[in-house]
């Protein structure tokens, strides 16, 4: 689709290819349109941004900051569609409600309510709705939020996965807060709130079947509390992202490139925990690439870093904060990373889900 | 993080760099086979921190990459029948055929599934009994073993739904056509740690006396690399061209016996085409005349595809180690992951990828693209992302 590609990319005309497979032109989805990579990037471009685009979404953030009636209000939704419905450490239920109120959170907001809405797979047991149900409840309680409002359809048997449920949610953005991608700035401190990869190698230990020798759980949780312990340190953070799909390089990747700055990391610095790092190095996945779902990644003024990751790190969900990098002018919209042995490589926005590698 | 740091370790690593510049005093070009440690030296930069001196020529060892465009054809047939479950490993779904790939066929209905091991889809064929599935058998020495068990298997228990689309390719004819070619640079190779550990080192010796070249088998943590080098750049140094195991943890010369009966049950040596570079004799499995039953080119009519390869792209001669990736006119720019034109930019293991994901800050610019112009992937749109997450 040469018509539609980004201004300073290579134009190519699919015309003069002898290519066999121009992947671009892909007439149907397919499953990496959900990956969090280039191909949902471009779903959004191509189908939903011309349908319905307008300033508010171009924010190119977790949740939309709206005025409203004199407030801030951050306004989000999400839909999640995992498989299984429990996995170690976690549930759909869980993930519905944290994965909003963390959108919610990334805006420094506090969230307020929730709506749920349920589509279930005619021949799902009751009782597994039942317990997907109160692991709403019981996440939401734990997360200070009220389900104000929710709606539920049934359709037919093979017409879906048992349980997918939708959460939207609202909250409140404190008065001289402004959290968005375009505030990163060269010399800021990027911060990860700690160990990467855990929700998504849990989920897929038991979606595959995979026994990695340790039990790994997921790291699904709410973070608007450890927002609102950093913001109390300094109302200038500048970016915060919470890395689940496309995991910790999809996020910095849209950061780097939103804000026109460049990333670099220290791979030494990245806390991978050792069974993340040993069942991706089976499976031949980066765990840069993973899904998080109870982890924030964090763009701090230079002068506030310190006490900001003090403040993280005496907070149990921010107990593993490590400062993993910089913002810097290089290299403008890539992430880099210097390898442990001392050279460097290009971390890149994934194109779709990653792929277990043959050997 | 114990065991991957061992491999990882910075002041071992630098301990070894500065060995091998000590050793080496002139230019020497050393190939490493498998795309595993072509990754892993990518990755980690070790391209980067050796010495002018010492060259790495990629070699063909990416099984994804060198699977030909006919089997992809025949693969994506044979998935996009109603009756057949296709399973395969991840890295193939998106290895392009002459007009789609095998997450096309599977957006458009077909059954194509991601498995981790061929005894899963043995696992598919004994629950779906009025299913026929097939699981397409690529890879080296490394993954063989594993599908000759599988169908192995399928026969002990009387599946006569289970099948196999086999492209398996052997690793020594391939050095052999390399070391032939008369544009061959390769001074010594890295032989693959995996592929010998199942085969052993039996069939190494003889390369190496024919050719005059030192094989060092090595593994695929940085450490293991640097010390294959360490190892190579040592003998070539002294004239010596002898075979050496600097992967001894993992691979003693007569291989595994299991795997090894197991592979010559059921497969025999045929001749392959290996994509980007050509048919080499005696460079292939089949399965033998006693399992036929079990080829799904047997099974399914596939017959009279035509494919042709894109002519502007130059993955046979990155294969062979004649060019590297950014010499490809190319590379970067109508040749990226998001428009592969060939299976050196769709697979992870693929020379042309691991250039491309890691080392498009310091490649030099692919010939007419402005002097120090990056080849940049397409912009990501600045609109945000929505949250349709498939694990959580």
């Amino acid at each position: 689709m040469a018509d539609t590609a980004t201004p300073g990319t290579e134009v190519v005309d699919p015309a003069n290819w002898s290519c066999p497979a121009p992947l671009r032109d892909q007439p149907v989805v397919v499953m990496g349109h959900g990956g969090g990579g280039a191909l949902s990037a471009e779903l959004i471009e191509q189908v939903f941004a011309p349908a319905y685009g307008n300033p508010v979404l171009a924010a190119l953030t977790d949740s939309a900051v709206l005025d409203l009636g004199g407030a801030r209000l951050a306004f989000s939704t999400d839909s999640y569609v995992v498989r299984p419905l429990f996995f170690p450490g976690g549930s759909l239920g869980d993930l519905a409600v944290n994965g909003t109120v963390n959108d919610l959170a990334m805006s420094g907001a506090r969230p307020a309510y929730l709506s749920t809405a349920f589509v279930l797979e005619e021949g799902v047991e009751l009782e597994v709705v039942g317990r997907v149900a109160r692991a709403v409840g019981a996440a939401a309680k734990a997360a200070g939020v009220t389900v104000a409002t929710g709606d539920t359809k049934v359709v037919e048997s093979g017409h879906g996965d048992g349980v997918y449920v939708t959460t939207a949610g609202v909250g409140l953005v404190p008065d001289g807060v402004d959290i968005r991608p375009q505030r990163a700035r060269p010399g800021d401190a990027v911060i990860v709130s700690g160990p990467i990869g855990l929700h998504g190698v849990a989920v897929m230990s038991v979606r595959e079947g995979l026994e990695f020798g340790v039990e790994i759980t997921s790291d699904t949780a709410p973070l608007a509390d450890l927002v609102a312990a950093m913001l109390a340190v300094t109302k200038d953070i500048h970016v915060l992202r919470d890395p689940t799909r496309g995991g910790l390089g999809a996020s910095l990747n849209e950061i780097a490139r939103a804000s026109g700055t460049g990333v670099r990391l220290r791979e030494r610095a990245l806390p991978v925990p050792e069974e993340v790092q040993n069942a991706c190095g089976f499976l031949g996945l980066d765990p840069l690439y993973v899904a998080n779902e109870g982890r924030l990644v964090a763009f701090v003024p230079p002068e506030h870093a310190e006490a900001v990751l003090a403040a993280m790190r005496a907070h149990p969900r921010g107990a593993g904060a490590a400062l993993i990098g910089e913002c810097v002018a290089d290299h403008p919209g890539m992430v880099v990373v210097a390898t442990g042995l001392g050279g460097t490589r290009v971390v890149d926005l994934p194109l779709g889900e990653q792929l277990p590698r043959i050997c | 993080m114990k065991y991957i740091d061992e491999f990882n370790d910075p002041e071992l690593a630098r301990r070894l760099l500065d060995e091998i510049g000590a050793t080496v005093t002139r230019p020497w070009a050393l190939m490493e086979v498998c795309g595993g440690q072509t990754h892993s030296i990518i990755r980690h930069g070790i391209d980067q921190l050796l010495p002018d001196k010492v060259e790495l020529i990629h070699g063909p060892g990416c099984p994804v990459c060198v699977t030909p465009l006919e089997v992809i054809d025949k693969a994506l047939d044979i998935a996009a029948r109603p009756e057949v479950i296709f399973c395969s490993f991840g890295d193939m779904l998106r290895v392009p055929g002459t007009d789609r790939d095998l997450f096309r066929v599977k957006g458009e209905g077909g059954d194509v599934r991601v498995v981790y091991s061929p005894l899963d889809a043995l696992d598919l064929a004994r629950k779906n009994p009025d299913r026929q599935v097939v699981f397409f058998a690529i890879g080296f020495e490394t993954t063989a073993p594993a599908n000759a068990m599988a169908v192995h298997q399928a026969r002990r228990l009387g599946l006569a739904n289970f099948s196999l689309l086999v492209s398996h390719v052997r690793v020594p004819p391939a050095i052999e056509a390399i070391m032939t070619a008369p544009e061959c640079r390769v001074q010594g190779f890295l032989a693959a740690g995996h592929v010998c550990s199942v085969m052993g080192t039996a069939e190494y010796p003889g390369l190496a006396d024919r050719h005059r070249v030192p094989i060092v088998v090595t593994g695929f943590e940085p450490l293991d690399i640097l010390e294959g080098i360490r190892r190579a750049v040592h003998q070539l140094e002294r004239g010596e061209h002898r075979v050496e195991n600097a992967y001894p943890r993992a691979v003693r010369e007569e291989g595994n016996p299991a795997a090894l009966r197991m592979l010559e049950d059921v497969f025999e040596v045929t001749d392959r085409n290996w994509r980007g570079i050509g048919r080499i004799p005696a460079s292939g499995w089949r399965l033998s005349d006693a399992y036929r039953a079990y080829d799904a080119e047997h099974r399914f009519d596939v017959t009279g595809i035509r494919t042709e390869e894109p002519a502007v792209c130059r993955a046979g001669e990155v294969l062979q180690g004649l060019i590297r990736p950014t010499e490809c006119e190319a590379f970067g720019k109508a040749c990226t992951p998001r428009t592969p034109l060939g299976a050196t930019m769709v697979s992870s293991e693929g020379a042309c990828a691991a250039y491309y994901l890691y080392r498009r800050m310091t490649a030099p610019a692919p010939q007419g693209t402005p002097a120090g112009q990056v080849p940049q992937t397409p912009q990501v749109p600045q609109i945000p992302h929505e949250e349709m997450n498939p694990v959580g």
